[in-house]
Order: C-alpha cells, then sequence, then structure tokens
C-alpha cells in the first residue's frame, strides 16, 4: 500500500512540475535585449532535455515503486545485469551534457567575443560597496582619466575624476541611474573600487562579474523601453542585499533631455 | 554614608566645587566666516533608495563641505582649545545626538569630549549603516554597526582626542559626517557662522577652528573671568 501512495505522489509532482513549466508559470522576466532570444532558446533547449529526463526518471521510479514497493525481496537482479544498465545511463547522461555545453558555449560567445559594435555608446560605471555609479563622456566624448586616490564619496567623487585639472574630464558627467537610448548599442565598462561585485540585468539577460583592478567591457542593445532593476548577485559584504540601480531605457529625445538634465546636476 | 557627608563639609570648607563655577570662567564668543566665491555644492541623486526622499520631503540633497549661510557665515566649523588646559577637563555629561534623517547626517558636525556620549538615532524608513573611520593608532576604534529603521539609538563614546572622525553609511554611500573629539570646552558654528565656548576658565588659549575642506586655523586669546573673549575666523576660498 505505501509503495502505491508513494508512486501516487511522485506522478503527483511530477505533472504539476511539468505543468509550471510547459504553461509558463514562474517563467522568466521579458527579455528587452537584441543577444537575448539566444540565450532563451539555450535555456529552453536545457529546460526540454533535462525536463524530459526528469519525466522519464520519475516515470520509472513511480512505475518501480507500485509495482514493488513494500516487497523488496521481489527484486532479485537487474534485467540484464547493472554493468550494461550503467553504461548505458552513462553515456546517454554525457552526450547531454557535452551537446548542452557545445551548443551554450556558441550562444555565450556570440554575447561575449563579438566585438562590440563601432558606434557604440560607452558608459562607464563604478561598483562600490554598496552602490552603482555611472559616467558618461559629456559633448567631447572623451572620459577624463581616473585618478584612484581623489575617491572622495562624501564630495559626490565616486571615479576619482579632477575636473579642475583634467580638460576632459570637466564635462564628464556622473549618475545614479543608467539611463540609455533603446536600439542604440551600448558599451560598458565595468570599475569595481573595492571587492568583486556583479552587473545582473534579468530582463537584458546580462550577469557579468566586476573584478577589482580589471576593466570588464560589456555590449548590448535593449530594444524596450521601460526602467529595470540593476542588482548584485555576488556577495560583496553587510550591504550586499542593498546593492542595486535602475536601468532606464528611454526613446533617444527622452534620453538627450535626461543628459542634460544630468549635465546641470554636476 | 556618615564619611560622604564629612567629605563633602570638608569639600565646602575648603571652598571646592564640584566643577568651575560662573565667577571663575568667562565665555568666547565669535563668528567664522567665508571669504571668496561659494564653492558648488553638488546635488545628490538617491534614487537608489526611494525611501529616502519619504523623510526628506521635496528638497533637494546637495553635499555639505562647505556650508556658507547669510552673511557670509561658514557652518559646521569646530572651534575648541588646543593649547593651555591641564587636560583633566571633566566631560560634558549632557548626551549629543546624531541623527540620520532623509539619507543626510543630521548634523553634518558633531563635536563632543573625550568620554561624552554620543546617542545615534536613525530617523529614515530605511536600514543605515553607521562607519565611522579614525586614524589607526589614535586611541579611537574604526567600527560599523547597522541600524535598521525603528532601531533603538546606539551610544557611543569616544576615548580620545580626534579632529575629527569621518563617518560614512556603506548602504547610502553620499551620507557623511565628521566627528570631533576634544577636551574641554568647544563649540560649532552655527549657519551664521557663530560659535560660544562656554565655561572657559580664566586663562591664555590657543583657539583651533576646524573645517573638514579647509583645514584648520588657529589663535591666540585671554580669557578673563567672568568676562566674554571673543575670537573671530576667516577662511579664504582655495
Amino acid at each position: 500500500m505505501a509503495g502505491k501512495i508513494f508512486a501516487l505522489v511522485v506522478v503527483l509532482i511530477t505533472l504539476v512540475t511539468a505543468y509550471c513549466v510547459i504553461t509558463h508559470i514562474w517563467w522568466m522576466p521579458v527579455d528587452i535585449s537584441v543577444h537575448g532570444p539566444k540565450i532563451d532558446h539555450q535555456i529552453e533547449e536545457t529546460i526540454l532535455v533535462a525536463g524530459l529526463l526528469f519525466i522519464a526518471g520519475q516515470v520509472v521510479l513511480a512505475a518501480f515503486a507500485f509495482l514493488y514497493g513494500g516487497a523488496r525481496s521481489k527484486i532479485k537482479q537487474i534485467p540484464g545485469g547493472a554493468k550494461p544498465l550503467v553504461l548505458f545511463a552513462f553515456i546517454l547522461v554525457g552526450t547531454e551534457v557535452l551537446a548542452l555545453s557545445f551548443i551554450g558555449s556558441k550562444a555565450w560567445g556570440a554575447v561575449y567575443f563579438e566585438a562590440p559594435d563601432p558606434a557604440s555608446m560607452r558608459i562607464d560605471v563604478q561598483a562600490g560597496q554598496f552602490a552603482y555609479y555611472f559616467r558618461y563622456p559629456g559633448p567631447d566624448g572623451r572620459f577624463g582619466p581616473l585618478h584612484p586616490e581623489l575617491i572622495n564619496e562624501g564630495n559626490q567623487n565616486y571615479f576619482g575624476i579632477d575636473q579642475d585639472h583634467d580638460a576632459d574630464a570637466k564635462d564628464d558627467i556622473v549618475t545614479a541611474e543608467l539611463a540609455i537610448p533603446v536600439n542604440k548599442p551600448i558599451l560598458l565598462t565595468l570599475h569595481s573600487k573595492d571587492v568583486g561585485h556583479a552587473f545582473d540585468v534579468r530582463e537584458l539577460r546580462i550577469q557579468q562579474d566586476f573584478v577589482p583592478g580589471i576593466v570588464i567591457p560589456i555590449h548590448f542593445t535593449a530594444i524596450q523601453t521601460g526602467r529595470f532593476e540593476i542588482v548584485c548577485t555576488q556577495l560583496c559584504g553587510l550591504g550586499h542585499y542593498n546593492m542595486k540601480a535602475y536601468l532606464s531605457v528611454l526613446s533617444p529625445t527622452d534620453f538627450d533631455d535626461w543628459l542634460k538634465k544630468q549635465a546641470a546636476m554636476q | 554614608m556618615a564619611l560622604t557627608v564629612a567629605l563633602l563639609v570638608l569639600a565646602a570648607a575648603l571652598g571646592f566645587a564640584p566643577g568651575p563655577g560662573a565667577a571663575t570662567t568667562g565665555q568666547i564668543t565669535g563668528s567664522v566666516k567665508f571669504d571668496g566665491p561659494a564653492p558648488h555644492q553638488k546635488p545628490i541623486d538617491m534614487s537608489k533608495d526611494p525611501t529616502c526622499a519619504q523623510t526628506r520631503g521635496a528638497t533637494q540633497a546637495t553635499t555639505e563641505s562647505v556650508v556658507i549661510g547669510a552673511n557670509g557665515g561658514l557652518a559646521n566649523v569646530v572651534v575648541y582649545i588646543s593649547q593651555g588646559l591641564t587636560g583633566n577637563e571633566a566631560a560634558s555629561s549632557q548626551p549629543v545626538k546624531m541623527d540620520q534623517k532623509g539619507c543626510q547626517y543630521v548634523p553634518h558636525v558633531v563635536a563632543l569630549n573625550v568620554g561624552q556620549h554620543m546617542t545615534v538615532v536613525n530617523s529614515d524608513k530605511t536600514s543605515h549603516n553607521i562607519h565611522p573611520d579614525p586614524k589607526p593608532g589614535g586611541g579611537n576604534n574604526q567600527w560599523n554597526k547597522s541600524q535598521m529603521a525603528g532601531s533603538p539609538p546606539i551610544d557611543v563614546t569616544w576615548a580620545s582626542e580626534e579632529v575629527a572622525i569621518p563617518v560614512k553609511c556603506n548602504i547610502h554611500p553620499w551620507m557623511r559626517a565628521f566627528i570631533a573629539v576634544v577636551k574641554g570646552p568647544f563649540g560649532v558654528s552655527n549657519d551664521s557662522g557663530s560659535f560660544k565656548l562656554d565655561n572657559v576658565p580664566a586663562g591664555t588659549y590657543t583657539l583651533t577652528a576646524w573645517q573638514e575642506t579647509y583645514g584648520t586655523q588657529t589663535q591666540k586669546l585671554t580669557v578673563a573671568a567672568g568676562k566674554p573673549a571673543t575670537a573671530d575666523f576667516v577662511f579664504k576660498a582655495k
């Protein structure tokens, strides 16, 4: 009896799980990036293959529990012996993992190994415990050099720029929110001033770590306007839970207005 | 009990009061002015934490590295006696308060005595962490405490003189305060630049004024018992 109840519970869990995945309840958030469909496709493929194996495994488990549950003595040996079965499982799972990695690396490589569009708009990102700041080059299109010893958060100098002495830094615009124009290729250069952090925007399908001492480029194009959360997904200290900023994807005219407003606030 | 009474009677007979009385002390008053164009104070974007705006309202927060009030008065300047005291002055028994309101420290500059109690309060609906960073080896210890919304006040004292200890909040990196720990009488200039040091024993002193951006200035002055002495400071724009 216990075996039959167990089999029923296993089948129920399998059905509910499969239903949630197939009907996209608790699915991924909307994708707003150009490269996102590749990532989503890869995730769907992974879920499909892993899901089929999951269902098959659960069904076999339920069947065995239903047929032989509570009467262990009935199974004397595995039909055909254990060795061929283990070998078969090893090859099946191995092939699957290799295939997923191979296809997956292509999707990943398309995002990370392709050079950014030469017309990309570059924005500097500074991560620090526990906030993000963003730097736009201003009308001259050039970023002023960074002097880490000048970083002074009490005076809003989060990047260590010297606007009194560096001509290129004079019109640099530093903001607490990342605004970008829609449909424009964006190149972010990630800096960290203290420890490891991460830049994660789920809707952009981008999650990239910051490493102190290394400038890490990431590029993307957003195709939908809106306001999205940028969160830190690398445990970085006691305020980690509160480390976030906002990404605003704006129409080109809204973006120009926003940037002018920010320039006036420097 | 009998011993205490006897000692008190003895003390009264010898003319000792528990502290310097008004008859034997003077007062130093004065003002701090700023000379030159006021340095630009950058607006602070607090969009990272929307709860900050709830307690601060519509007023735009700015940096507070140089706060100039009406008539060119320079606020947040700590004035204290750096030379001429015995060093055995008792700490003020009144606790000073440092509030976190609208995601800024109020006041921006706190002065207090060695051993005097300081109460840190969180009036915001968000978590703060208080992270004072004294000079290493100076006798004061660095610490870092979280204070959630509605948490009880944190009580602190400081072990040695230091002008001034920078304080920051790691959750809201723009927040900055300074704690000046001194011995003896002190004053902090208000928005019109005026300050007052009470209960200064008669004597000749070196008076120091400290401002977070422009550093220190000193001047000598003599305080006579029962009389007010004045001292004015001018900080020039760099």
